[in-house]
């Protein structure tokens, strides 16, 4: 089919937005905001495919023969170390919830409206 | 050499990076002279560009030589429109404001404070500057990103680092949604620039419901950032945690970044005439943040529920789709920066001197101090619509150009937003500055730290200075060329496309907007002020009638700090809001 | 309680459902809009891909990335040098809270075999070889500043996994590293608007930092998990 690939993001935000509305943890918590991310990259990547093309750098391949976008690639590529560092930062809250509250469940975690 | 546009973004960056590298070996004075000199050389770089802007167009820089030709380019274009270059010049003035409440006094890590102030500013300014929607994205993350680690800047606190993973959750699952959307959007058009994406996007004719809903997961991240509700459940529990200065810049400029992206996406890639849709996320957001408001103890979060109910009005101003609404919002965007800023900084001052912001608390505690008790005074006026100030001529530009469009619930729920939100303030100045009301019987509360490291001595000139300029400058928004506001949200709708792929800025005609000295305008005005006083007065002595207590313990139960239920919301709001807009267009 | 707890919990999950519903439509109907994977439009991509050949750089990613659309980058190298920052500030020391001498405790180094130990102190060496090229080979090659940065700030790690936390302590004296990440940056801030396209020294700049940043985010946290006791 040939959507699939962009339904299968689709199909990876949710799966992310549902571990972090059921989650009982933090570090889950921060995890599943990795994974519905991940669904950018393959969002991304399968928009820039071309059936037949190969990878944008021309090195050992001649010029003209077909490639995929190098836009996109770019761009997830800085989305990557985009997720990387907003992941470190949250894991680094988390480690200071679980010593402050002495929880990491959300559950559990007092409200902040009083 | 780099252009004016360039150094504005070059300045704050290298600053930062060199305080970062040397900071901890630096005496704390040096550290806050070279913070404050790299933001005053900023406010002079883009004060010139703005210039440049409102007298000769829009001045557009392609960075790396890029250019475009025949309309088409590689590159990323900074844009300083009149109105991108006057938002970042208010990001500049409200951090030299910020970096002047914290000079010497707060309590400092390595100069990583200040390296973190200089590149929000930096951050903020090139996220109002670019003309690339992936681009924005990448510096709406990098302004993110600075925004968490200020707000859980005092880790030692559990609130803090509690409301710090709040806010960076629901922030970036909205950025993600943005880039799902901006891929979606790269899908369609094979553009990624505003203009370019606009212009294939009018190519292929009426947008249809694929592109739509590309649209609406694109404007997700900055409807997050701008507090629409059901999107706004972080705000108030960054708000309550973060430390005044920082506050200063979340209320004043960067919450309504948010609303300056989604009007800049709407102009540029889908126009067309007014956004229904858009305008009832803001009338929900308008009027929650009031009640939200009205319903708070804790000034900090209760300046920052006024803050989501002024944003719900800027965002209601945008979906009119109208030149003469956006003059009106920018005026009330400059009033309220002042005005809101002005408050938290009264705020803060009750902080450092009491460990506490719950009014309960604090009711009649406050007696002495008197400059910090005008702040509030005027402030709450300020909020409620007092003539001349910014909010009140603002409010009253955006009901005219509502009223063509019948939109009468506009003007209510105005009046209803500056009534809660100005009352609220009121009834703190009246409880915490002059006891009024019945003496609270004393409940324990979770005491704060102060933000200073010694205790700050009575009269702190360097935390009151700015507080009491930002109120002038609020209420007197009304000195500015009215004309120059209006040509530039006439630039800001039309000529975009022109001015960044073709080269050709115009200079729009410099028409006055309507005069707000008007019957109806001072009347609206006032009307707000009456609200506004009833409101104070009903939260003081009004204890005793019967109260929608079962209301209240509902709305404040849905604000639960729970980040499953904030994500929750996100997803049924983003949900809610592309359905809709397939329906409706 | 708990059955408090448990009604919330299926609100919420009630909550979600309507919105994925909703996601899942609107979804869907925004991908049928696009043209089905692996079509030939790519206007922009083909653009970028003459304008890289055109400037002699065969890696045209690396020519999106550092040339054609730098300040994306620029943008990047910022967020990690704020969340390093926002590392150091949030896992910094604060009241109540001490900090053990790297020495006191044994990190293991009598747990693991001989053998291990040996391979780790190997392999460092050839990590760090692997990441310099990985860096320098950016503009031709599949790579550049990043990936070889993750390795190169990756390598010093070995030494943990050999299970000698002090030997790692010693490599990485953290305010040489903090000071190089933020040079780097600042460097890459000028290169990135003053001198866009200039891919091998952007290369290594980024790699620079990309390397200080990890060594300095994982220090941080080695040091909370390992040395920072609350003193009650």
């Amino acid at each position: 089919m040939a959507w699939a690939a962009y339904l299968t993001a689709g199909w990876i935000v949710l799966a992310g937005f549902y571990g972090i509305v059921t989650s009982r943890n933090l570090v889950h918590v921060v995890v599943c905001l990795s994974v519905a991310q991940s669904a950018t990259y393959l969002l991304l990547l399968s928009v820039g495919y071309r059936w037949g093309a190969t990878a944008p750098v021309f090195s050992d391949i001649r010029p003209g023969r077909p490639v995929v976008d190098p836009v996109v690639q770019a761009m997830t590529l800085t989305d990557v170390v985009v997720g990387a560092t907003v992941t470190a930062l949250l894991l680094a809250l988390t480690v200071q919830v679980s010593k402050r509250r002495g929880t990491v469940d959300p559950d559990a975690l007092r409200t902040l409206e009083e | 050499m780099l252009s004016a546009v360039e150094l504005a973004l070059a300045v704050p960056f290298v600053t930062a990076m060199v305080l970062a590298a040397a900071g901890r070996w630096l005496p704390r004075v040096v550290v806050d002279a070279v913070a404050m000199a790299a933001a005053l050389t900023v406010i002079g770089l883009l004060g010139v560009v703005l210039w440049r802007a409102v007298r000769h167009g829009t001045v557009v820089v392609w960075l790396g030589g890029w250019g475009p030709h025949g309309g088409i380019s590689n590159g990323i274009p900074l844009v300083a429109d009149p109105f991108a270059a006057g938002l970042a010049l208010v990001v500049a003035v409200l951090t030299v404001a910020a970096l002047m409440f914290s000079w010497r006094y707060f309590t400092e890590v390595q100069a990583i404070f200040h390296v973190l102030m200089l590149m929000f500013l930096g951050a903020m300014c090139a996220f109002a500057l670019t003309g690339d929607v992936f681009d924005a994205f990448v510096f709406f993350e990098l302004m993110s990103t600075v925004a968490y680690v200020l707000t859980g800047y005092r880790a030692e606190e559990a609130r803090t680092v509690h409301g710090a993973l709040n806010f960076g959750v629901v922030n970036s699952i909205g950025a993600y949604l943005t880039l799902t959307g901006i891929a979606l959007m790269y899908g369609r058009t094979g553009e990624l620039g505003f203009a370019a994406i606009g212009e294939r996007v009018r190519a292929a004719g009426e947008p249809d419901a694929g592109l739509l809903v590309a649209f609406t997961l694109l404007c997700t991240g900055f409807l997050v950032k701008a507090a629409a509700v059901p999107f706004h459940f972080w705000l108030a529990d960054a708000h309550a945690v973060a430390p005044t200065p920082v506050c200063v810049l979340f209320s004043g400029i960067m919450v309504e970044l948010g609303v300056y992206a989604v009007a800049r996406a709407h102009w540029t890639i889908l126009g067309g005439t007014a956004d229904a849709v858009l305008a009832g996320f803001g009338a929900v957001t308008m009027l929650l943040g009031g009640v939200m408001c009205v319903l708070q103890p804790h000034i900090k979060r209760l300046l920052a529920y006024s803050t989501i109910s002024h944003v719900g009005l800027l965002l209601t101003c945008v979906a009119l789709m109208r030149a003469d609404a956006l003059t009106g919002a920018a005026f009330y965007l400059l009033g309220h920066a002042g005005v809101k800023s002005a408050l938290f900084i009264g705020a803060g001052m009750l902080l450092n001197r009491f460990q506490t912001v719950d009014e309960t608390e604090l009711h009649g505690r406050a007696r002495g101090m008197r400059v910090t008790s005008c702040l509030f005074l005027l402030g709450g006026l300020g909020l409620a619509g007092l003539p001349p100030g910014g909010m009140w001529l603002g409010k009253v530009l955006a009901e005219r150009a509502a009223e063509p469009y019948g939109w009468w619930w506009f003007t209510v729920l105005g009046l209803l937003a500056a009534g809660l939100t100005g009352g609220a303030v009121l009834r703190v100045w009246l409880r915490v500055f002059h006891g009024a009301g019945a003496a609270p019987t004393r409940h324990p509360v979770e005491h704060e730290d102060a933000e200073t490291a010694e205790p700050t001595p009575r009269k702190p000139l360097p935390m009151l200075v700015p507080g009491v300029l930002l109120l002038g400058g609020g209420l007197l928004t009304v000195v500015l060329p009215a004309s120059a506001v209006a040509g530039g949200a006439e630039v800001f709708t039309t000529g975009y496309t022109e001015a960044v792929l073709y080269g050709e800025a115009s200079v729009a005609p410099a028409g006055r907007p309507p005069s707000p000295w008007t019957f109806s305008g001072v009347a609206s005005g006032l009307a707000g002020i009456v609200a506004a006083l009833a409101v104070a007065a009903l939260g003081v002595w009004g204890g005793r009638l019967p109260q929608p207590a079962r209301l209240g313990t509902v709305l404040r139960g849905l604000h639960s700090g729970h980040v499953g239920d904030y994500i929750a919301w996100v997803l049924a709001g983003i949900a809610l809001f592309a359905v809709l807009t397939v329906v409706t267009r | 309680m708990s059955k408090g707890v448990n009604g919330v919990r299926r609100l919420r999950l009630c909550l979600m459902a309507a919105g994925a519903l909703g996601f899942a439509a609107v979804f869907t109907l925004a991908v049928l809009g696009l043209q089905p994977f692996g079509g030939d439009v790519h206007p922009y991509g083909d653009r970028a891909v003459r304008a890289s050949l055109l400037r002699g750089t065969p890696n045209t990613v690396s020519s999106v990335n550092f040339d054609q659309r730098a300040l994306d980058t620029l943008g990047e190298e910022l967020i990690l040098v704020a969340s390093a920052l926002a590392v150091v500030v949030l896992l910094r020391m604060v009241r109540r809270e001490e900090e053990d001498e790297p020495g006191r405790h044994r990190y293991g180094p009598a747990d693991v075999f001989e053998a291990l130990r040996v391979t780790g102190y190997a392999l460092l060496p050839v990590t760090v070889l692997v990441g310099v090229y990985v860096v320098a080979h950016g503009q031709l090659s599949p790579g550049g500043g990043f990936q070889g940065g993750v390795v190169l700030g990756t390598a010093v790690h070995v030494l943990y996994l050999t299970g000698d936390y002090r030997a790692l302590d010693r490599i990485r004296p953290v305010p040489l590293f903090e000071g190089g990440e933020a040079v780097a940056a600042a460097a890459f801030v000028v290169l990135a608007l003053a001198f866009a396209g200039l891919i091998i020294p952007m290369n290594a700049v980024v790699g620079v930092e990309v390397g200080c940043a990890f060594i300095l985010v994982l220090a941080k946290f080695f040091e909370q998990a390992l040395l920072v006791r609350e003193t009650g």
